[in-house]
């Protein structure tokens, strides 16, 4: 479980998808060294998308079918107590299932029909695939088309896997948003239109229709939609934005619907708001005036917002443990706009396309990023430990161990589940890596 | 397939993570995918423990389904052993881990450690975590201390004379409902009797620790749901009785301190004088600080406590934990016990035996749909229960005190908190009372209902309790759709819905507005108002059976006499 040697640089003027292997650079790149490590990994599995896909898509419930662990999880992870009706649970998979006493099949249709009785709101039900589910071999995907065949047209009942064999943690989201692109409506309309793909809080997608309106960009959808029956169209004039570096399988979805993808850096951060934005702005042929006109505001309001912390935040030491795949987007946000130093970045699965701009603006960093794709979580902790990084990003399981042997510590989990995308969100996202340093500061203890 | 929205207990392995937590010296090797380790969250966040949990996970992905599984297991117990140098090894499978079938007591075994290698079989498909606990603890206790125990016939020898008796406790673990502190507590209780304590097991407990279990006179169990197994395993083989009392509530820690002090061979009366009904006189000279005395017995018999009279409780939570409980309303509290319940359906014959005892069908049960139905059905006055059953209450707008595990980092206070013992008891009575009104507070606030301050649904419970006044009532008509009594009927006048239909209702979302249930009925606007004064949580139920009793009386508007006449005929 060692660390594989194999410093491979990343060549920018490729197009490598992650499906194939990145061939071997012309020269090899001074400033991004990325390791790939295997080992025992610390990352939620895929079902973990749920806890927020179900606050997003408000009329869909998500049923994964799966073990009491699934569940557990899904509970301990989301401390869903808070939650007076989860639009998610789980289908826990029995003895008697396994032995073929019951029908798993008969079984789910039971489950299933019980579920839509209670629940007369939901249009949309997700079987969620589990890593027992996939072992046993259970076939969701037919599942799914009988059942919706039988609750059609109230309820539409699609399939995707958030098994941990597959999927880590954000890759969920992935695999949940290409499994609805086959759903989204054809459109043969000619005049191109913008979609946005990838969750993003609902005061983030307020905020970017609003500066696409200001740009002039008449036509957008966000997907996920907040309700299933407002799933966009989809052709061959559809432009797509991704807001998350995690939505590979997703994009390819929507490119085989003839859709375009539009490279970007990830709006994380004033530049990478302001990139994103002027990958829109030039496959729309907004004039520079009008883009100036539209983002100068907010822009400016970010980098006000970032001066109040760059003061704390530059020159400390960071340490990204993998967790939602935004580790090289943070690591550029944080490096280039805060001025910190990186010590390593850990991502649990590295889409070298998809992140091709954010990755091109850490080598442009005077000092090399080491990024490890993968992960030992052991040996990775023994470098940490001997690096003694300022700030340690990471899981909830790692936090308090780090804390206790001295450390300061940001949960990584937080990134996911705040609002951090876009200009206005740039000085809440500096604010969420400073709050643990000026709580070391602050506390006499 | 059991359709679960929340579950009480998690899977059988996260029981067995809690031995090897609690322990020193043990790591476990799971085989489980990636995604599994999300049980360590539940140690280092939830109780805020400040190491890892002992455990390395295999995480193997699809591509190593192939037939490199066996081999990541082998690699990671090595590494495991390499980096952490356990006394003992802990090896078995998660749900996915145990259908590819992999085997890994063998692959560990082939290893040739140096080590015991202890392998767990712990049907993920159908037991759950307590049950793990238990049977990790037994394997562990059995398979350590077996080879230092003579042959089974051998008698146990006598205590030599001049020797302090000693027992062992067994029971507290990791992530454990308050056992850090009751642990102090029966601590300070045997220190008192002169008990030595042996070994504590598994908190803090090392392999080596496990294999002096013998020396003890006998055994405590603290936790059946942990430890029973191997308490009654070595009693067989070992020879050590365990006692059987758990110590939580003044009644039954007398009746603890009366059992251990048997089994020692030792005087129990300065420890019961503790427990006694009165505070001690403060004589001229006593020390300042004398050792813990009961306050709960006093505080009960105080007069300021007769509001806590008849008071309709509703219990549920693990079996050790709810069944202490119901005592103590009953015997301690002077609550009347409404209802009483477990999710462990293990111990499901104890606590039928329990509700027996307060002429009650215990509810068995692990889904919390079905204990809320319960509950708005049965409109109690307080609820303990756990987190869940706290959620509920506060839904429901009824006064809640948590009792018992699933675990929440509220559960895991800064201050010292026993649940057994005699600062147990104190911690209990103020637990159990603040979440009450107290008695003037409460006869004020149905004395003058109109006072404009008083909020639609007046309560301490906090803000989240009483803002949506008018959706808690909705809520409150919803969840009990046909309980058919008022403030002061009995229970029993009402015929309830069975428990899926209750439940059903539950289960359409809050924001759905009650059914209308008056189609030719009209409610005249003095009888609407007088509707009002009826304290919110009940207003509901009051509501429907004023208008059953209309229906079935042929009226067709409903006046200020027909309520009250509503209100006798539901009393009787």
């Amino acid at each position: 479980m060692s660390d594989l040697p194999g410093v491979i640089g990343v060549n920018l003027s490729t197009s490598d998808t992650a499906s194939a292997p990145p061939p071997a650079p012309a020269t090899p790149s001074r400033c991004v060294e990325i390791h790939h490590e295997r080992g025992q990994h610390q990352v939620f599995c895929g079902l973990t998308g749920i806890i927020w896909l179900h606050r997003k898509i408000q009329d869909a419930f998500f049923l994964v079918v799966g073990s009491r662990t699934c569940a557990h999880l899904m509970q301990s992870a989301a401390g869903v107590m808070i939650f007076a009706e989860p639009r998610f649970g789980t289908a826990i998979i029995e003895d008697r299932d396994l032995a073929g006493l019951a029908d798993a099949h008969r079984e789910l249709d039971r489950v299933v029909t019980r579920l839509l009785e209670r629940r007369p709101d939901i249009r949309m039900l997700f079987l969620v695939g589990s890593c027992p589910s996939e072992v046993i071999k259970l076939d969701l995907a037919r599942a799914a088309e009988r059942l919706s065949a039988t609750f059609s047209p109230r309820v539409r009942v699609v399939d995707y896997t958030g098994s941990g064999l597959e999927t880590s943690f954000t890759q969920g989201e992935d695999a949940c948003l290409a499994a609805l692109v086959p759903s989204l409506p054809a459109t043969t309309d000619t005049t191109p239109s913008l979609l946005v793909v990838g969750t993003l809080a609902d005061v983030v997608e307020d905020q970017f229709r609003r500066q696409f309106a200001a740009l002039g960009i008449a036509r957008v959808d966000f997907f996920p939609p907040r309700r299933s029956t407002e799933l966009p169209a989809v052709g061959p004039a559809t432009r797509f934005l991704l807001a998350q570096p995690f939505l590979r399988d997703t994009a390819q979805a929507l490119e085989r619907r003839g859709a375009t993808h539009l490279p970007a850096p990830f709006p994380l951060g004033a530049e990478g708001t302001r990139g994103w934005l002027q990958a829109a702005a030039d496959a729309f042929a907004v004039s520079p005036a009008t883009f100036t006109a539209a983002t100068a505001a907010a822009q400016d309001r970010a980098e006000r917002a970032l001066a109040h912390y760059r003061p704390q935040l530059a020159g400390k030491r960071v340490f990204l443990f993998p967790d939602s795949q935004l580790e090289p987007v943070l690591a550029r946000f944080l490096a280039r706009e805060l001025g910190m130093t990186l010590v390593e970045v850990g991502t649990p699965f590295l889409h070298r396309a998809h992140l091709a701009a954010d990755l091109a603006l850490l080598e442009a960093l005077p000092t090399t990023t080491r990024l490890t794709e993968g992960q030992d979580v052991d040996a990775q902790l023994d470098r940490c430990r001997a690096a003694r990084p300022d700030l340690v990003v990471c899981g909830l399981g790692l936090a308090n161990p780090l804390e206790a042997e001295g450390l300061t510590t940001k949960w990584s989990i937080e990134l996911v589940f705040s609002p951090i995308h876009g200009f206005d969100q740039a000085g809440d996202l500096a604010e969420l890596f400073a709050r643990p340093l000026l709580r070391r500061q602050r506390l006499a203890l | 397939m059991q359709l679960t929205v929340w579950t009480y207990e998690g899977p059988p392995h996260v029981g067995a993570l809690r031995i090897a937590t609690a322990m020193q010296g043990v790591h476990y090797v799971l085989h489980a995918p990636q995604g599994d380790t999300y049980a360590d969250l539940l140690f280092t966040m939830i109780e805020r423990r400040p190491t890892r949990p002992p455990v390395s996970y295999t995480t193997f992905a699809a591509r190593d389904l192939g037939g490199n599984t066996a081999e990541a297991f082998k690699r990671t117990a090595r590494d495991a052993v390499a980096r952490y140098a356990p006394q003992a090894l802990l090896v078995g499978a998660s749900c996915t881990g145990e259908l590819i079938q992999d085997d890994p007591g063998g692959l560990a075994r082939a290893l040739g450690l140096s080590i015991p290698v202890i392998p767990l079989e712990l049907s993920a498909y159908q037991r759950k975590e307590n049950w793990g606990a238990a049977e990790t603890f037994y394997q562990l206790v059995r398979t350590l201390v077996e080879p230092v125990l003579p042959s089974p016939a051998t008698p146990r020898p006598p205590r030599a004379p001049g020797v302090a008796p000693s027992c062992n406790i067994l029971g507290p673990a990791a992530l454990g409902f308050r056992h850090r502190d009751d642990l102090v507590e029966v601590r300070r209780l045997l220190d008192a009797l002169g008990i030595r304590v042996n070994v504590v097991a598994p908190e803090g407990a090392t392999p080596a620790d496990l294999t002096r279990l013998p020396d003890a006179d006998f055994n405590v169990v603290l936790y059946p749901e942990i430890a029973s197994t191997a308490a009654a395993w070595l009693t067989r083989r070992a020879g050590q009785p365990a006692t059987t009392t758990i110590p939580i509530g003044i009644g039954a820690t007398r009746e603890f301190v009366e059992e251990v002090a048997r089994l020692a061979g030792v005087d129990p009366a300065p420890v019961l004088a503790r427990l006694a009904g009165l505070p001690p006189r403060r004589s001229a000279g006593a020390a300042p600080l004398a050792p813990a005395h009961a306050r709960l017995p006093w505080y009960s018999r105080s007069v300021d406590s007769t509001y806590l009279t008849g008071k309709r409780v509703f219990i549920f939570g693990d079996a050790t934990h709810a069944i202490a409980a119901a005592r103590m309303a009953s015997e301690e509290f002077g609550f009347t016990v409404v209802g009483l319940g477990t999710y462990a359906r293990e111990f499901a014959r104890d606590v039928r035996a329990a509700a027996a005892r307060y002429g009650l069908e215990a509810l068995i049960t692990d889904d919390y749909l079905e204990v809320e139905a319960k509950i708005a059905e049965l409109h109690p006055e307080l609820v303990l229960g756990t987190q869940m059953e706290r959620h509920t209450a506060k839904r429901l707008g009824v006064p809640c005190a948590v009792i018992s595990a699933p675990m929440h980092v509220q559960d895991f206070p800064a201050r010292y908190a026993p649940q057994m013992g005699i600062e147990g008891a104190n911690v209990i009575f103020d637990t159990w009372v603040h979440p009450l009104m107290m008695g003037l507070e409460e006869h004020l606030l149905t004395l003058f209902r109109e006072d404009f301050e008083f909020h639609e649904a007046p309560s301490h419970l906090g803000a989240a309790a009483r803002a949506p006044g008018a959706e808690a009532e909705r809520a409150a008509e919803s969840f009990a759709p046909s309980a058919a009594t008022t403030a002061s009927a009995p229970p029993d006048a009402a015929p309830s819905l069975p428990p899926s239909a209750a439940a059903a209702v539950s289960l359409t979302p809050p924001v759905a507005p009650a059914p209308a249930s008056s189609d030719t009925l009209s409610w005249s606007s003095e009888a609407e108002l007088e509707l009002k004064k009826i304290p919110f949580f009940v207003r509901g139920k009051a509501r429907r059976n004023t208008e059953r009793y209309a229906r079935e009386h042929g009226l067709a508007l409903i006046t200020v006499e027909d309520l009250y006449d509503a209100k006798a005929h539901f009393s009787r």
